[in-house]
């Protein structure tokens, strides 16, 4: 792996020009290459193919160069081919840590092109699941980081909540990974009274379990040495990159699209947005601690006040009729067949829509002519966009921090690549 | 008409081409060359502080004269307003020029745009492939005119099964 450069400032020795002469002649000799280090795209803590080629000077980095590219399906091409509908599961795919933050985003960009109201109860449905959404999200997190940190324990420990919520999203709508329960206009299927009943036992106990991750790592040596002070970016510096999520609030920088433009009903439960102060991976974890907490008090608030109605907006058009008539009636099916099929039409415009997902803001920009399938769809994947930041943050640090900035942005390859 | 749409006229009236709000968003289309420096002003100007660069895409109308649209996504933080500027390129002079040393961030997102539409960034550091391999040569995924399946030859098989 070695580049050796002749003419380069890097061979040098004592009292001699020529090396080789310098070496015959046994004269002391210090000799400075430049190594580059190629890592991936097949390494277990890149959670995914990434290819970092690594430019270092001793153990410190010099330059990280990203070469992305390794998972792109061309999401943003299938697209323009599918209808809305096909695109649904498409958007699963993205960020399969929490593929219903997807699903939530994408939804919320048609409906705004189709200038609809979604029921009551549905949103509700739709803040909630989504918060759930984001515990899994940020337990797989945190598991995963302390991992490539060192740490064993917590990952059994996350994973052990997170296969609760699975279950629960497995209950809801018969998948654990891949979910695609959201609809244009509203959600797949009703929210029954045990996942209600499971959901609030989970959360009884759960601040308990969050504390005890804490105890396992906030005032772990390993884990303070190894995070404090590790890719620090700087408020300015984050907004210039286009952080945004956990990264960008952890510089300080109060900026959640939930607060900033809500939607669902983060304007009607009462939480708050954790901001760090060091701009250091240790903030970064604290902040999706907090979030953790604040995401568990938005669903019990959720849920406390979940209204009756129908989950899903009366558009013979656009939504699905409910799924015991299709099975049960022959015109339901035939509904259903239609829009399955077809899709539907989408008046034309173009509209961006910003929804906070885990990672960061997750924005869809869609421009439809008018057909039922879109023009162009673009995915803003916070992912993508933070591994631009990924050689800023890198630089200076020693080789055996390079897990732990990739692990600061919680990037998953399938939404980076596309 | 909103105070960066105005601003935006004032400061450069012959590049301002056309104003659309639609969907509670605003966009703006501009003339390609001053795309620099009207991102310059609404990024410093005090009352707009666009300081971020959300997302940069493009689109491909291959029936028109200017072929590529050049789509940024700008928001404030301090003010929580967002603007779309959009930029027309021709197929002739695919090129525009590059918001790298106004936002950082906007490198990446440039070389997908390269990447996918192959439209040039002029002045950017780094213009390569991104999400392809860099040797990849048979073309620009997102133009329209990409087969969606294998090399389109698929398409050009006569239906035999008639008469």
């Amino acid at each position: 792996m070695a580049d050796l450069k002749e003419d380069a400032v890097g061979l040098d020795h004592y009292g001699n020009d020529d090396f080789e002469a310098g070496l015959a002649e046994g004269k002391p000799l210090k000799r400075v290459e430049d190594l580059l280090l190629n890592m991936g795209p097949q390494h277990p803590s890149t959670h995914g193919v990434l290819r970092i080629v690594l430019d270092l000077e001793g153990e410190t980095i010099v330059k990280a160069t990203p070469h992305l590219g390794y998972l792109h399906r061309g999401v943003e091409k299938l697209a323009e081919n599918s209808t809305y509908t096909q695109i649904i599961p498409l958007t699963d795919r993205l960020d399969y840590t929490s593929s219903m933050t997807n699903n939530y985003a994408f939804v919320r960009t048609v409906e705004k092109l189709l200038q609809i109201e979604i029921p009551e109860r549905a949103e509700y449905i739709r803040t909630l699941v989504a918060e759930m959404q984001r515990l899994a999200g940020h337990l797989f997190w945190l598991g995963t980081q302390a991992l490539d940190i060192g740490a064993m324990t917590v990952f059994f420990y996350t994973f052990r909540e997170r296969e609760v919520l699975l279950d629960l999203f497995e209950l809801l709508c018969g998948a654990r990974l891949t979910m695609s329960y959201y609809r244009v206009g509203g959600v797949d299927r009703e929210l029954t009274q045990e996942i209600i009943d499971r959901l609030y036992a989970f959360l009884e106990t759960f601040p308990e379990k969050v504390t005890e991750y804490n105890t396992l790592l906030e005032t772990n040596r390993i884990w303070i040495g190894r995070t404090r002070d590790v890719a620090i970016i700087s408020a300015e510096d984050a907004v210039n990159f286009g952080l945004t999520g956990p990264p960008l609030r952890g510089s300080g920088v109060n900026y959640d699209v939930r607060k900033a433009e809500p939607y669902g009903v983060y304007d009607k439960v009462e939480w708050e947005v954790p901001l760090g102060k060091n701009c250091d991976t240790y903030d970064r974890y604290w902040i999706r601690i907090e979030e953790m907490r604040q995401s568990a008090s938005i669903i019990k608030q959720c849920l406390d006040r979940l209204p009756k109605g129908p989950i899903i907006s009366d558009l013979p058009q656009i939504a699905y009729p409910p799924r015991d008539k299709i099975q049960t009636d022959m015109e339901s099916l035939i509904h259903h067949f239609m829009i399955a099929t077809q899709g539907f039409k989408v008046p034309e415009g173009e509209v961006y829509c910003g929804t906070e997902a885990p990672k960061g803001e997750l924005g869809f920009y869609i421009l439809s002519q008018g057909g039922n399938r879109p023009y162009r769809m673009r995915i803003r994947p916070p992912s993508f966009i933070h591994m631009g930041a990924f050689d800023h943050m890198a630089k200076g640090y020693m080789i055996a921090d390079i897990v732990t900035i990739f692990g600061t942005y919680d990037i998953v390859m399938g939404e980076c690549d596309r | 008409m909103n105070q960066t749409v105005q601003k935006i006229k004032e400061a450069y009236p012959d590049a301002f081409l056309s104003e659309k709000t639609a969907f509670g968003e605003t966009t703006v289309e501009i003339e390609k060359a001053k795309i620099f420096d009207i991102c310059k002003l609404i990024r410093d100007e005090s009352s707009l502080r666009f300081d971020m660069m959300t997302d940069i895409c493009s689109v491909d109308f291959p029936n028109e004269t200017l072929r590529f649209e050049v789509i940024y996504q700008l928001y404030s933080i301090e003010n929580n307003r967002r603007i779309r500027l959009k930029a027309r390129v021709s197929e002739d002079d695919c090129r525009i020029d590059s918001v790298v040393k106004l936002w950082q961030g906007a490198n990446f997102l440039e070389r997908e745009v390269y990447d996918m539409m192959g439209i040039h960034f002029n002045n950017h550091p780094d213009l390569r492939r991104i999400l392809m391999p860099e040797d990849y040569d048979e073309g620009f995924p997102l133009r329209k005119d990409f087969p969606v399946e294998g090399r389109g030859w698929r398409d050009q098989f006569e239906n035999l099964s008639e008469d």
